[in-house]
């Protein structure tokens, strides 16, 4: 009954989202907004970019490329040389060349994978200077995409899409600054921890126990790696740890925060294209897929372990509760893992890995479906509409005739961008996994044994190169083989798709709209939104089946135990 | 053109740096030291952090979840539910608790994903009333009635679960007379 009102809350907050913040952001990349134009003038003045200034594709692809090396690099900087900066009250030294770079790498591309434990690897210095600034930018990098992308349908005959540097800007100062800020003090009322005072250690004489309990800026990072759908924690239990996530009311809160972005985005390209209908539209293939993914979740959560089973003990009444919070329970932990795996954030508050394995399934598939439903900031609108691309070319190829979306043509060049956009993931996923299980190196990492440790490997490649950042935590990833392997896929997943849908906004624009006639297949209407489910939905089952037939699968129909 | 992309990469990383690396954690620190001081710190009491669970050695005390309770080294098993270690793992544990004339509670036998959990169910409370108390030599009925004043339901009533916290629960249990 609880989860029931969970569930409610969660409907009516973001439907407000929805209409409010989706007007806002329009308002703000359309240049609207202004009451924060005193931060933000001086930055474009120091850049010597003008406002008002346009890029077409390759200028503003090019943009993306340069920030990001000189993001990527800079991070680099700091962990290879937190030992001599400031802010370092636990002495950490550098770290690791090849942790160092796959963190960078990861963090850069909005994925926060981490192959380290952050209690015994970070300085404050590399938590707020690298990897929160990186929280922020590589979030607003991507809905700079988004936005590009939804001005090429938007605009008519033009050769450019809009100032990267304009629109980056505007999102990180405009919408995930002020949003965070006031985030992290209700975060701090609950109970996160917010100081810059070390380590604290303690006694309890009635048990004769010591801790050393690790602390730090960790409030201001919590809120934006939910915000900005990043997901590296500050520790390494991540949305589990307590000092993270404290109550109930964080737990409903970072689901909402991870949300409110990617869902008001569909707002914005309703709005952005004159109908918020084909909004409306692509909001209910979101939901129609994440509200599936969480009653899957749910349910085989609640089927209770095996393990307890063969243990003697029931847990019928509870569910699976090891790597669960006694204070979330069951339905609230399925709900959180299933958010962050299927908007790429891929922070968690339980762990993944003790999931049944059709729970562990849900997650893992979530990714699969290319991170759409409904995807990262900025990053699951630019998916889910090349998915849309490619399923009024499938409309267009029943009826034979060329397929129009949004009043323009779609032709060759459109659909191969869309349809490499789309297969560069599945590719990488498989082929990266197919080494990994092959050589040594990569066979040596798994923790458990059995399929279980075979879905311990394709979850971490898929994790990264959906840019999520969750993983089957029992993998000891953080070797030189799985940092370096890791590092292709996070590029590949990130960059694959970013240039190709650069390229279609750019295409898109150049493009003369065509009146609609009698045969346009409507996208607006429930027959497009029951062909992109199952569009989506394919494109998944035929690539990965027979991966998820070896993992997941195998290990829900057995019997026995590994 | 490269040139120009990477100037101003790295100007505005300079800028971004100061705003958002060191002006944002660093204001919001303030806002938290100032406001909620005791809570931003960590939630310390004389006996620990109230969000911090420890492993709680003896019959007289109520007993967390089974973790390695180490705030430096935090996460879960990561075992998987077919996992044959994992089923070893648990057989102990259950054999440990009813050593201890305690049935087991699958919260009591399943270890969470912090390592750090501080809750235990209300179920797993009550199932170590009867052993508790007679470690102590008290009445089950005042030993029960402090657990029930310290359950805790969900969250404004409908976030979460309901819980006990150990370390509140066992401080209370050492001021019974």
């Amino acid at each position: 009954m609880a989860f029931t009102w969970t569930i409610v809350v969660m409907v009516v907050v973001l439907g407000l989202c929805w209409r409010y913040l989706g007007s806002y952001m329009v308002a703000v990349y359309e240049g609207r907004s202004r009451w924060l134009r005193w931060m933000e003038r001086p930055i474009y003045r120091s850049l010597r970019v003008s406002p008002e200034s346009e890029q077409t594709w390759q200028r503003y692809a090019a943009s993306v490329v340069g920030f990001t090396a000189v993001a990527l690099l800079l991070s680099y900087g700091i962990f290879r040389l937190q030992k001599s900066l400031p802010f370092n009250p636990q002495h950490f030294g550098a770290v690791r060349p090849d942790t160092a770079w796959n963190t960078s790498v990861s963090f850069v591309t909005n994925t926060n994978w981490q192959s380290y434990s952050g209690e015994t690897t970070m300085s404050y210095l590399s938590q707020m200077g690298a990897l929160a600034v990186q929280n922020f930018l590589s979030a607003s990098v991507g809905m700079a995409v988004a936005i590009a992308l939804v001005r090429g349908f938007a605009r008519k005959g033009s050769p450019t899409i809009g100032n990267f540097w304009v629109d980056f800007v505007r999102g990180t100062i405009y919408v995930l600054l002020p949003i965070a800020f006031v985030a992290a003090i209700v975060f701090m009322a609950q109970g996160t921890v917010q100081t810059m005072a070390g380590a604290a250690s303690i006694h309890d004489s009635l048990n004769g126990v010591d801790q050393v309990l690790g602390r730090g800026p960790m409030a201001s990072q919590e809120v934006i790696k939910q915000l900005g759908t990043n997901g590296g924690g500050f520790f390494n239990a991540n949305g589990a740890n307590p000092l993270e996530n404290p109550t109930g009311l964080t737990n409903l809160l970072s689901v909402l925060l991870i949300l409110c972005i990617p869902v008001a985005f569909t707002y914005v390209f309703g709005k952005m294209v004159f109908s918020v209908r084909q909004g409306v539209a692509i909001l209910a293939v979101m939901t129609a897929l994440f509200a599936g993914w969480v009653t899957m979740a749910t349910v085989a959560e609640h089927q209770g372990s095996p393990a307890m089973a063969t243990a003697g003990v029931s847990d019928s009444g509870t569910g699976n509760l090891e790597g669960k919070e006694t204070r979330f329970g069951v339905p609230s932990s399925a709900l959180y893992n299933v958010t962050s795996t299927q908007t790429s954030t891929g922070s968690v508050d339980s762990a993944a890995d003790s999931y049944t394995p059709l729970g562990g399934f849900a997650m893992l598939t979530g990714m699969m479906l290319g991170e759409v439903s409904p995807g990262g900031v900025g990053t699951g609108l630019y998916g889910i509409l090349l998915f849309a691309v490619i399923t009024v070319f499938i409309g267009g190829l029943m009826v034979g005739r060329t397929p129009e979306y949004l009043g323009k043509k779609i032709q060759g060049r459109e659909v191969k961008l869309a349809a490499l956009g789309v297969l560069v993931m599945p590719v990488t996923v498989l082929v990266l996994t197919a080494v990994a299980a092959a050589i040594g190196a990569g066979r040596a990492g798994p923790l458990n044994s059995g399929p279980h440790g075979f879905s311990e490997i394709l979850y971490a490649y898929t994790s990264q190169t959906n840019n999520n950042g969750s993983g089957f935590g029992g993998l000891s990833a953080n070797t030189p083989f799985y940092n370096i392997t890791g590092t292709i896929g996070l590029l590949l997943g990130r960059f694959g798709m970013i240039i190709p849908v650069l390229a279609l906004a750019g295409s898109l624009a150049a493009k003369k709209p065509v009146a609609a006639g009698l045969g346009t297949f409507r996208t607006d209407k429930p027959m497009f939104v029951g062909l992109l489910i199952a569009v989506v939905l394919i494109v998944g089952a035929l690539t990965f089946f027979p991966a998820l037939a070896l993992g997941p699968l195998v290990e829900q129909v057995s019997h026995g135990l590994f | 053109m490269l040139w120009v992309n990477l100037r101003r990469g790295l100007i505005v990383s300079v800028i971004f740096f100061v705003l958002l690396g060191l002006a944002y954690p660093l204001a919001e620190t303030g806002i938290g030291q100032a406001l909620f001081g005791h809570r931003a710190s960590g939630s310390l009491g004389t006996n620990g952090s109230k969000l911090v669970g420890q492993q709680w050695k003896g019959p007289q005390w109520f007993q967390g979840r089974p973790d390695g309770d180490d705030p430096t080294a935090t996460g879960g098993s990561n075992l998987g539910p077919r996992s044959k270690e994992l089923v070893d793992t648990y057989k102990k544990r259950i054999a440990a608790l009813k050593k201890q004339g305690i049935t087991p509670s699958p919260d009591l036998v399943a270890a969470s994903g912090s390592g750090i959990d501080p809750d235990i169910s209300p179920a797993a409370a009550y199932t170590q009333v009867a052993s508790v108390a007679a470690a102590r030599h008290l009445p089950a009925g005042t030993v029960r009635t402090l657990v029930a004043a310290h359950v805790q339901g969900p969250q404004l009533g409908f976030l979460g679960a309901s819980h006990v916290n150990v370390l509140e629960l066992n401080e209370a249990l050492a001021g019974l007379r």
